[in-house]
């Protein structure tokens, strides 16, 4: 047996595809999955992590033909021998429930844990599945605690303006005990008011309503129950918009009974049938301590006779001290690159020097330049005289004038900048060439740009026209 | 016996209102020898005859007439004693380890001390009867018991000696740097001092002479190896966790890692006690690393390890279901036995089990019930055979120890509830539900008190199914405790174990409710199936217990403003003891309900021999 299947636990990580949001960043050669975070692809990071975490059986769920192509070239590149990787191509905007409805035939296991592919976090995921298996639930899912200073608290003075809205986080309610999932909500679609069940409150008698938490992507589900909703519910699109609240909303009036491993007491219902059988199960049931739900299907005065249908929804909410962040905007890209190389640099999986920076030995550097903590160079780059790097991450080949001033920016591979730049809280994709004296301020720019000598742009997308 | 069995006499005819009576249990249960402790009579394991064992007395007073008013018919009884040979022959993994029964038989002995010197030699086995002489400490017996089983006797250097030792190492060597002659007479001159009291009463064992003589770490290095071959035996469920070199050694074992908690107190060092909250993260993080536990029995532990799941009938189900479970899910790997393979997988389980919260009696009964059946599986049977023959061994267990044996409590138990009874409880008991459910449902008129204690209140959720079933009740907390008695007629209280002296080890706070209700006069009926019975003696609830979550009685849930303790780990002089069971003496037990019938609390040993061992086994 191999060892994620020993938990009866099979990872899916939904890797995306060609993102819109993140325009110009991803383009048809780089989807979202292989966009560099510290000059890695995003998508190692969940796969190290599960690694780690010795999960080496696993599916990823690439969105379009062209992006499962790259990234299975890439995963079975980087990963040969250490993990066994079966790579799924799904059509375009399927959605994340699509796309598991697409691999539906490939699930056995008792639970599937759906890990998004544009995670950064330190977060194991065996405490969200070892949540999931206590409550037996149908679905659990990893919050985070949101970031709360926002992302400008290491000065990257551009991004400020941006990140003082209000994030768009979840609006979460959770019983007592912080275990059970009651509510969920996109921050961004509530707008004056929040409708929460009465059946729901009535039964939890005390809910907490927060919303400094996170959903992290990270859900472990049982799989009937997930085969079932994606089954019957044809329009689901989303496990995030649909699936996960509709689990939510139906806990306590469960639909889920077709095939009658959902009860409440799951473990046991296939005892029950044998009728010599019950009386332990109820005996479990007293001595254990009954989470609201058995409370509430018990009914009002506490006799077994009218048995409700319940099911949980859990939550594993991670420790403050993890990271956790996702990559789903060009604000989130940058700060990811720039929390990885700097508070979380544990994720990097480099050795950072002693300046905490890491500069690869083949990179070149001219006279009285100066590169800073918390910066990458990749191998190949090289850079002129008098220059300074401060808080970015370049990649791999780059070659950069003199007096050139980079400041909380990510430049990827191949770029060339002219001399006397400056580039400030910008993202320059591969490929691009920045003449002479080009000041570029919280801008991003698009792969093959080519931006001419003395320009001068702020808060500003830059790409090539995409040909018809 | 001693003063607190006093007031028996008067109590008695409420006993007898009570009455006994055992319809399965054989004739002779409720006769007792009276203990006559003055004849060192021969052991009594193997005496087939004489299945009565009643604990023998702390005080060697003439005052037996007092004890029992039932009439001596078997008069010649062996009586029962602290028997070392008997306990330490036992074939239970989770029996005590040599250490603390010396402890105990040390206590005992103290108390002896002071009659007249028996030669060791004929009386060894038979433990205390033997009596030092006056001037001897009582721990020096020990010295003198010939090397019967020679493991145990290794052990039994206490402390005092290994330091005596010591010193005589320390000026053996002092005196070999002064001049090389003197070495020997000085040393032995200590070791004659420190040993005085042995040599007068009986010529020490040799090779406490040689150990004296020698090199103390030639001596340490042997005492290692006694440890390792133990290890090897068995690993010990009971560890001593003030013993540093083991917890070092058990740590590296264990999977899970577990931090031990700081602040404990003294006297409970040598229990286990972590940090909770560390246990539980570490637990669940390594979800997908624990591959060698089956998912059944990982979630058990879990649920275990947080409290989901507590209570003993609950946990013993849970874990032979989980059990089950993975042995449905077991396939003989290749080039292996089932008969050889399959018992060291559920070792591997049940060692997972304890750190995840160490296992209770009845568990560890329910596991030597299960692991012999594993070997007798005949070589022919094919796997899927061999598989379902262990199911259903599970299956019948579950049934006929735990569910039928609940069933006959409650028909028997119910016969003493009588209309206008108020009946005490103390937290949550599955059998004692159970039969409060059923008087509801013969129509009594009677009415439940319920005393809760925190941290845990399980008394809470009891008291929510009973008022939903249309019970009247009363609930309150154990403060309230004397006042309550007043009105109540009859206590009812589960139990998580009965031992063999006839002590009831059951919830923390048990023994206070059974005392109190003693003081009142109120009969004490102790229900508990017979798999939870034990043939181990316990005195006090300090050498076997279980540590809980010292967080948990300093936090208040929904008391935010009253918790003055939230940073107690902090501060160096305050220790959080959060006992989870205690140990109720059989004085203040009126009776004990199992399946084979109502016993008076000394007539335990009777089940544990008659029935227990071999015989749970069905």
């Amino acid at each position: 047996m191999e060892p994620a299947r020993g938990m009866d636990f099979q990872v899916v990580v939904l890797a995306g595809g060609f993102s819109k949001s993140l325009v110009p960043l991803v383009s048809k050669e780089v989807p979202k999955a292989l966009l560099p975070v510290a000059n890695r692809p995003v998508l190692s990071y969940v796969l190290n992590l599960l690694e780690q975490n010795n999960v080496t059986d696993l599916i990823v769920v690439v969105e379009g033909e062209t992006a499962a192509l790259s990234a299975s070239s890439w995963i079975s590149k980087t990963y040969i021998d250490r993990l066994h990787v079966e790579v799924a191509a799904v059509p375009e905007d399927v959605g994340t429930a699509g796309a598991l409805r697409a691999i539906d035939h490939r699930l056995t296991a008792k639970d599937i844990l759906v890990v998004s592919g544009d995670l950064v976090c330190d977060v194991p995921p065996g405490a969200v599945a070892a949540a999931h298996r206590r409550h037996d639930a149908v679905v659990t899912a990893l919050l985070c605690s949101a970031p709360v200073s926002g992302p400008s608290d290491s000065g990257s003075s551009g991004a400020k303006d941006k990140a003082k809205k209000p994030g768009r986080y979840n609006i979460i309610a959770l019983d007592p005990t912080k275990q059970f999932l009651l509510h969920i909500a996109a921050g961004a679609e509530v707008e004056k008011d929040i409708r929460v069940q009465k059946s729901i409150l009535r039964a939890v008698s005390q809910m907490e309503i927060r919303s400094d938490l996170m959903d992290a992507h990270m859900y472990a589900f049982k799989r009937s129950v997930l085969q079932d909703v994606l089954n019957q519910k044809e329009t689901f699109q989303s496990l995030r918009r649909d699936v996960l609240p509709y689990l939510v909303r139906s806990q306590l009036r469960s639909e889920l009974m077709s095939n009658g491993v959902q009860s409440d007491e799951n473990g046991n219902s296939k005892d029950a049938m044998q009728n010599s059988k019950i009386l332990p199960s109820q005996l479990l049931a007293n001595e254990s301590t009954p989470s609201f739900h058995e409370l509430y299907a018990l009914g009002p005065d506490g006799s077994a006779s009218i048995t409700r249908k319940t099911h949980k929804c859990c939550v594993y909410i991670a420790n403050k001290s993890n990271y956790c962040a996702r990559l789903n905007s060009i604000q989130a890209f940058s700060d990811i690159n720039r929390d990885v190389v700097g508070v979380a640099n544990h994720l990097s999986g480099y050795s950072f020097s002693a300046q905490n920076n890491i500069i690869h030995p083949s990179a070149v550097l001219g006279s009285k330049t100066t590169v800073g903590p918390q910066c990458v160079l990749g191998d190949g780059s090289q850079m002129g005289d008098k220059c300074s790097v401060k808080k970015s991450v370049i990649g791999r080949h780059c070659r950069i004038g003199s007096n050139v001033k980079v400041v909380s920016s990510v430049i990827m591979d191949h770029v060339t900048i002219g001399d006397g730049c400056s580039i400030q809280g910008s993202v320059i994709c591969s490929n691009v060439q920045l003449q002479e004296r080009v000041i570029l301020k919280d801008c991003q720019v698009g792969a093959g740009f080519v931006v001419t000598a003395g320009s001068e742009y702020k808060a500003e997308s830059l790409a090539k026209k995409e040909r018809p | 016996m001693d003063p607190r069995r006093m007031p028996r006499t008067i109590t008695d005819p409420k006993i007898r209102q009570v009455g006994f009576f055992a319809p399965v249990a054989p004739p002779d249960v409720s006769m007792l020898g009276p203990p006559r402790p003055t004849t060192p009579s021969s052991p009594v394991s193997g005496n087939s005859l004489s299945p009565v064992m009643i604990p023998p007395p702390r005080h060697l007073s003439s005052d037996n007439v007092l004890l029992s008013p039932h009439i001596a018919v078997d008069s010649f009884l062996p009586v029962g004693s602290y028997n070392a040979s008997e306990f330490s022959s036992s074939t239970a993994t989770e029996d005590f380890s040599e250490d603390n029964f010396s402890k105990d038989s040390g206590w005992v002995l103290n108390e002896n001390s002071g009659k007249a010197a028996v030669k060791p030699n004929t009386h060894a086995a038979s433990g205390l009867t033997p009596a030092v002489s006056n001037e001897g400490p009582p721990m020096e017996l020990q010295k003198q018991q010939p090397p019967a089983s020679s493991m145990p006797k290794k052990e039994q250097t206490t402390k005092a000696e290994r330091r005596a030792l010591q010193d005589a190492q320390r000026t053996a060597k002092a005196a070999a740097n002064a001049g090389g002659s003197k070495k020997s007479i000085s040393a032995s001159a200590v070791v004659n001092s420190a040993n005085a009291n042995t040599k007068k009463v009986a010529k020490a064992p040799p090779q406490k002479k040689d150990s004296s003589s020698v090199a103390a770490s030639e001596k340490r290095g042997g005492d290692r190896q006694t440890d390792k071959d133990r290890k090897k035996d068995a690993p010990h469920p009971r560890m001593q966790f003030d013993d540093e070199d083991r917890v070092e050694k058990a740590k590296k074992r264990s999977v899970v890692k577990q931090t031990e908690s700081r602040n404990r107190v003294e006297l409970f060092r040598h229990l286990p006690q972590y940090e909770h909250g560390t246990r539980i993260l570490d637990l669940e993080s390594h979800f997908f690393q624990l591959d060698t536990v089956h998912p059944a029995i990982y979630t058990v532990g879990l649920r275990f390890l947080t409290g989901d799941i507590s209570g003993g009938n609950a946990r013993c189900i849970a874990m032979l279901r989980a059990f089950q479970e993975s042995i449905e899910d077991y396939s003989t790997p290749a080039e292996k036995e089932l008969t050889r393979d399959l018992p060291t997988k559920i070792n591997g389980y049940v060692s997972f089990l304890i750190q995840c919260r160490p296992l209770s009696i009845s568990m560890g009964n329910a596991i030597s019930f299960l692991k012999p059946k594993i070997p007798e599986l005949s070589s022919t049977m094919s796997e899927s055979e061999a598989k379902a023959s262990l199911l259903s061994d599970i299956d019948r267990f579950i049934n006929e120890k735990i569910i039928l044996a609940e069933k006959v409590i409650v028909r028997l138990a119910v016969t003493k509830i009588r209309d206008g009874d108020v009946l005490l409880t103390h937290g949550s008991s599955s059998v004692v539900e159970m039969i409060f459910l059923c008087a509801q449902e013969l129509g009594k008129q009677f009415r439940v008190v319920i005393v809760d204690s925190r941290p845990k209140l399980e008394g809470r959720m009891l008291l929510r199914r009973l008022v939903g079933k249309g019970i009247s009740c009363t609930y309150t907390h154990l403060n309230a405790i004397s006042y309550i008695m007043h009105e109540v007629t009859r206590v009812f209280l589960g139990a998580s174990s009965v031992l063999s002296n006839g002590t009831v080890y059951s919830r923390v706070g048990t023994a206070s409710v059974a005392m109190v209700a003693h003081q009142f006069r109120v009969p004490v009926l102790v229900c508990c199936e017979s798999y939870k019975f034990h043939k181990r003696v316990q005195l006090d609830s300090i050498c076997f217990n279980e540590l809980g979550d010292p967080d948990a009685i300093a936090r208040v849930s929904g008391k935010e403003d009253i918790n003055y303790l939230n940073d107690w780990a902090s501060s160096q002089n305050l220790q959080l003891l959060n006992l989870t069971y205690d140990a109720t003496p059989s004085d203040y037990i009126s009776m004990i309900i199992t399946e084979y019938g109502m016993i008076p609390p000394t007539s335990v040993p009777v089940i544990v021999q008659e029935y227990g061992g071999e015989h749970l086994l069905i």
